[in-house]
Order: C-alpha cells, then structure tokens, then sequence
C-alpha cells in the first residue's frame, strides 16, 4: 500500500476556522454546452499544501485546474487566489504557473531557454536570469543539459525541465497536472519523493491533479476526491482512506469489501448489523447516524481481516469460507475467500516470514475474523 | 534460394486469389525470373521506388539533357533550327562543336540580366504578399471549428476547379479602366478619372499573388493545425502576452511551412508568362516573356534554352541549400 512521504502534519491549518485560504475556490461550475464538467464545486487550500485532486478520467479534475490556470472561465462561481478575484485575469497575468501533462516543452528552445522564458517575459535582468535559471537546473540536476534540446531528454529528464520551467517564477501557486503520468513505476516513485522534498523546500503551494491514488496517498496533504464534476470528499490521505465517507470513495481508493446489511442496533457507542451477505452480525464500536432499520453497507479493508484456520471465539465480525484464490505477491499474499452467500472476500496478509506456513491453501475451509473498530459503515 | 527469402509477404486474400497466386508462384517462369531480378539487386522494394526515379527520368531528366544540349548548339535556318553538337563522319565521332557564344551573348546583354533582376523582385514581392496575407488566412482556418475547417479549406482551393487561364482574363475584367473597380469608384464620385490599374506592375502583383495564394495557404494551414496548442497555453501561462506568444512560439514553429509555402510562391512565380502578358505592360521584363519572345519571335532556340538552364540554375542554388539546411536540422533533431 501506499505510503505518505511527509512526516505526519501536526498543526492542520485546514481545522482552523480562522485561518484564510489561498486558494479560495467558491461555488464554481463549469459548463461545456450542456455537458457539467464541474458542478458547484467549494474548496479552500491553503498555503504550502500539497493538494491533491483525485478522480477517474472526465471527472472534472483537469477542468477545475485549467480554471485556476485561467485557461477556462467558470460558468458561475468565483477563484479567489491570494484574497484577488481572478474572474477576467488571463493566464499571462496570474501569479500561477502551470506543469502541463505533456510537459509544452518549446521544441525550438534548449533547456535553458524554456526554463529562462518565464523570466524573459517578465523583465528579468539577463544576470539575474542567468543565476535563477542556473540555479534552478542544479535543483533539478539538469545543468549538463542545459542547451539540450527537448527531443534530445530522457522522459524522466523532460519532467524536471517542465518542473524547473514551472518553478523558476518562484510562483506561490503551481498547479500538476498528472505530473508523473508519463514516468514509469521506478521513476515515478523517486519523483514522487523529490517533488514532496522540493515543495517543501521551497514553501509553494502545489494542487496537483492525478488519477492515481497511491500518488496522491503518497504525496499530499490533503486530498480532494472528485466524481462526476462534484468534490466527494476532502480530507488527508489517512482520513480519505480509514474514514471514506461514501462507497465511492471507499471503492475508489484502495480495495474494500463491502457487506450490505440492516441495522439491528444503533446505540451512540455502537451499533449492530444483520448482514445476510455475510451470514452473520457485524458489530461497530463507534456510533452512526442513521435512521434504525436502515439498510446500511459496512466496508472493512482487506488488510483489516485476519484469516485463520480455528474459529476465533467471538460472536460476532465472523465469517466462515472457503479459499477461492491465493495470489503470492511477495511482500504479501491476497486471498479471496467465498462465504456461503456466494460473496467473495479479499484479505491480503503480509508475508512477515520468509517460509510462511502454507496451511492455508486452496478449497480449505477458514475463518475471517476483524476488531471491531475496522469496519466503517456507509449509508451512501 | 534468394528467391525463397525475397517471396513477398502475403496478405490477407480470398481464397481462390490466395490459390491462383499460390499457383503462379510455383510456376517456372515466375521464380526464375524473380531469381535473375534478385541477382541484379531488383527486389520488390527497389523496384516500386524506382517506378518514380524512371518517372524523373524520363520527363525530367531527358528533356533537360536535351535543353541543355540546344543551349550549347549554334542558331540556324532550318529543321532542327539548331547546328548538331556532335558530327558524324563515317560511323565514327568526328568532332564535337560546342558553342558557348550563347551564353556568353546573355552574360553580355543586359536586357537577360534586368529580365532576371525583374523577375526575381517580382517574385519576392508577390511572395512577401502572399505570405502577409495567407499566413492570418492559414492561421483563421486551422483554429476555426472542425466543421467550419473544412468548407474554408475547400474555398481556398475551390478557384482551381476554373481554369487560371481564365481566372486571369477575369482580373482584366475587374482591372481595366472601365471595369468593374473603377466604375465602382465613379459612382461613388471618389475618383473623377479611371485609374489606370491593367498593364501596370500592380496588376503583374495583383494575378500572381491572387493566383498563388493558395499555395502559401495550403502548406502554412497543415502546420498550424499541427501545433501543439498547449504549448500556447505554456506560453501564456509563463506569462507571455498573446502577441508574444506569436513572435517566439507560434511563428518559429511554423517556419517549415513559411519555407515550403515561400517556395511553392516563389518558383512558379519567377518563371511566370501568363499574367505578366495579360495583365503586366507591354515592356514588362520578366524572364518567362524573354523567354518566350527569343523562342517564339526570335526563333533563336539556343538562346531560348540557354535562359531555360540559367533560370534553373537560379532556382536550383537556393533549393538545395534549403534543402541541405532542413536535412541538418533534421539530423539535429534524431541525434
């Protein structure tokens, strides 16, 4: 799974009620005809956050991002940036700069010319853009490509131009789109760390768009799930993933299994569920708001279930099967497991030892069994 | 047992062709001939890109051996009009008469160098012209709507379903002084007197670069909506003003199709006889009217052929050293 590359955030700016966002997103829609791309969408980042924006392909996400680059103009709504309404600031004129899926490197232009082109547009004095471009390609380790041309780069080596373009205007606000699409497992994930490394050393603001969670696991602060032009969920990594507060959410990030059931009980400090799909009563102990009786889905996370081969001895969060499938993937094994109902299971159990018993093995009857903290139970 | 290894791919076919060609392949003659075609180098790839070459050759190459041959002959009065360059005596080569008198004559006479001089400012300009005016055409039509793209596209070629013969005609029509322009202006009362517009040079500019525009937009059009739009948006991004973004993004990368458009303009146009000779003065000095003049009036067919290998010569310099300048890009472009 997933791991976060920055250490955990103590003070959450973003459960501050009075601090002020710097990116201020307000009741913002987009319309392309009468397609919605982005429908009533509300956030607030705030400064030095990396924010993810996560979401299958046509969910808005790329929308929402081309709109805070100003190259699209919300329907209704309003982009406050810094406290300024950007309603009618073109691109050129906003304090934003851009790392494009396809890194838009200028084919006719060296290394040192791209990187140099935001300055030169600016002003810049040509020592002053000598010494920021100079120093910008030592950050991202180009300087011996710098009158390279584009075509002539590595994948890996275009991503870091297109970063070093992007940064050298020393912008409070960089926007990714899918920064690391391009890359291949390997280098994705060196460049994952080195992007986090990098916004932390420089204190900018990033909002990064991508379709991959385990990027976004990796690299944000706070991550916004997006569906069908609306924002499902906001929250940090772990919160999206421990507390998804939809099935969407919980089916979109990670692995989940769900189990459809009644409530049966619904105290404040707990609550019982009749689940026929599991063939027995899953017992929560946190308290859910829901009307008794309801029909509710209790989702528990493939890590969260431990499989053995004797009952455990509690009443409840118990389920017996049979092993369908065992997958070994070497840091760790997955295995579904069929209940009575037909419902098929998946845990997935680290390998801790390098011999681990092969007592379980396939068609033999087993037992799943959960704490009773793990489920988390949705009603929508 | 070439043969077997040169055997051509075979595609996906009916069954009965797939067994007929399976048939003739097995035939004697088929793989004797394909083995004797192999042993001198002829395989099917060769032979279809020489299909082409034997094209050149053939309507290229050969007359232009013969142009030159004329060019390098002396004038006479007969048929050929023309002294033979290599004389025959008994079978065997005799002599062989070259006459550089020709070209020495067009080096001397000033007339083939003004003509030259003309054609060529003439040219450049309606090329300028061309481009000043196709490129925001070109430019209009690759970032319209796709549907709209396309009817644009079809009336910029849409003049070559008529014959440019007569499209020319026409221009007199509208040019002359109790055509269609002037008469326009007089009943708006802005002029008083016609403006003399037909037989001066700004007709010669007006028909070539009417007729020549299409050439420049075609070229310039299938670069443009090549380009990489976001590169643009880049551009802006970094905080470059629309017009800035032109200058340094939009117009260095459409320099191949300037080029291409320029010389699709520029080497018909240098040549051009037509509209010089319709719409241009009498006097006019292009070398496609000296050209026709010596040949025709004149009947002096050396001569004739001697400004033929000149013009060529003109034109081919800076062709190839384009071309040897977008080869080195390109070989910069793959290293």
């Amino acid at each position: 799974m997933a791991t976060n590359a920055r250490p955990q955030q103590q003070l959450a700016v973003w459960n501050d009620p009075q601090a002020v966002p710097y990116v201020h997103i307000d009741r913002v829609t987009k319309k392309f005809g009468d397609f919605v791309a982005v429908n009533n969408v509300s956030l607030k980042i705030y400064k030095k956050e990396l924010f993810c924006l996560l979401g299958g392909s046509g969910c808005g996400k790329t929308t929402l991002l081309r709109m805070l680059a100003g190259f699209e103009e919300p329907t209704s709504g309003k982009i406050f940036i810094d406290g300024v309404d950007m309603t009618n600031i073109p691109p050129y004129e906003r304090p934003v700069n851009m790392m494009f899926q396809s890194y838009a490197l200028f084919p006719h232009m060296t290394v040192e010319q791209n990187v140099a082109f935001g300055l030169k547009q600016d002003g810049v004095a040509k020592h002053e853009i000598r010494t920021r471009v100079d120093d910008m390609l030592k950050l991202v380790r180009l300087q011996q490509f710098a009158q390279r041309k584009p075509h002539q780069l590595s994948g890996g080596q275009r991503q870091r131009v297109a970063l070093a373009r992007s940064l050298v205007k020393r912008p409070k606000l960089l926007l990714l789109d899918e920064p690391l699409g391009a890359l291949d497992k390997k280098l994705r994930e060196h460049t994952q760390f080195e992007l986090v490394n990098l916004q932390e050393q420089l204190g900018v603001t990033f909002v990064v768009v991508t379709h991959d969670q385990e990027e976004a696991m990796t690299l944000s602060t706070r991550i916004g799930v997006m569906n069908a032009g609306e924002i499902i969920q906001v929250g940090t990594p772990k919160d999206i993933y421990e507390y998804p507060n939809s099935k969407f959410v919980a089916e979109f990030i990670g692995n989940v299994n769900m189990f459809e059931g009644r409530l049966i009980e619904d105290e404040p400090d707990h609550v019982r569920i009749d689940s026929a799909e599991l063939g027995g009563t899953i017992f929560v102990d946190h308290g859910v708001s829901s009307a008794p009786d309801a029909v509710v889905a209790a989702a528990i996370r493939p890590e969260k279930i431990i499989i053995s081969l004797e009952r455990p001895e509690q009443a409840d969060n118990v389920a017996q099967g049979i092993v369908k499938e065992i997958a070994y993937l070497g840091d760790m094994s997955v295995y579904l497991v069929q209940l009575a109902s037909g419902k098929v299971v998946r845990i997935t159990q680290p390998n801790t030892y390098r011999h681990a018993e092969a007592s379980i093995t396939w068609d033999q009857t087993v037992y799943l069994s959960w704490h009773a903290s793990s489920p988390v139970v949705l009603s929508e | 047992m070439n043969a077997r290894a040169e055997a051509p791919r075979r595609h996906r076919q009916s069954a009965g062709v797939q067994l007929i060609l399976d048939f003739l392949q097995r035939l004697p003659p088929y793989r004797w001939t394909q083995a004797r075609l192999v042993r001198w180098g002829l395989t099917g790839r060769t032979l279809v890109t020489a299909v082409p070459y034997f094209w050149l050759l053939l309507f290229f190459l050969v007359p232009f051996i013969i142009v030159l041959k004329i060019s390098f002959a002396e004038a006479r009065i007969g048929i050929p009009p023309y002294s033979p360059l290599l004389n025959w005596v008994d079978g065997s080569l005799a002599q062989i008469r070259l006459n550089f008198a020709t070209f020495q004559n067009m080096i001397q006479d000033s007339l083939y160098w003004k003509a030259y001089l003309n054609s060529i400012k003439v040219a450049a300009v309606s090329t300028l012209f061309c481009l000043l005016i196709g490129y925001p055409m070109a430019y209009a039509i690759a970032r319209a709507q796709s549907t709209w793209r396309h009817i644009l596209l079809m009336m910029v070629i849409l003049p070559f379903w008529t014959s440019f013969l007569l499209r020319v005609y026409a221009w007199i029509g509208i040019l002359k002084n109790n055509g269609l322009i002037n008469n326009f202006l007089m009943w708006t009362g802005l002029i008083e007197q016609p403006i003399v517009m037909l037989q001066t040079d700004f007709a010669i500019y007006v028909g070539i670069v009417y007729s020549y525009l299409p050439f420049m937009i075609l070229p310039l059009y299938s670069n443009l909506e090549k380009m990489d739009l976001t590169l643009l948006e880049a551009a802006a991004d970094l905080g470059a003003k629309p017009f800035k973004t032109f200058l340094t993004i939009t117009l260095p990368l459409s320099m191949p199709g300037i080029v291409a458009g320029s010389m699709l303009v520029f080497i018909p146009a240098v040549g051009e006889f037509v509209i010089p000779e319709l719409l241009g003065p009498s006097d006019s000095l292009m070398i496609g009217k000296v050209l026709w003049q010596v040949f025709f009036t004149k009947r002096d067919w050396p001569a004739a052929c001697a400004v033929a290998i000149a013009l060529l010569l003109l034109l081919v310099i800076p062709i190839v050293m384009l071309q040897r300048a977008q080869a080195a890009e390109a070989r910069g472009a793959h290293r």
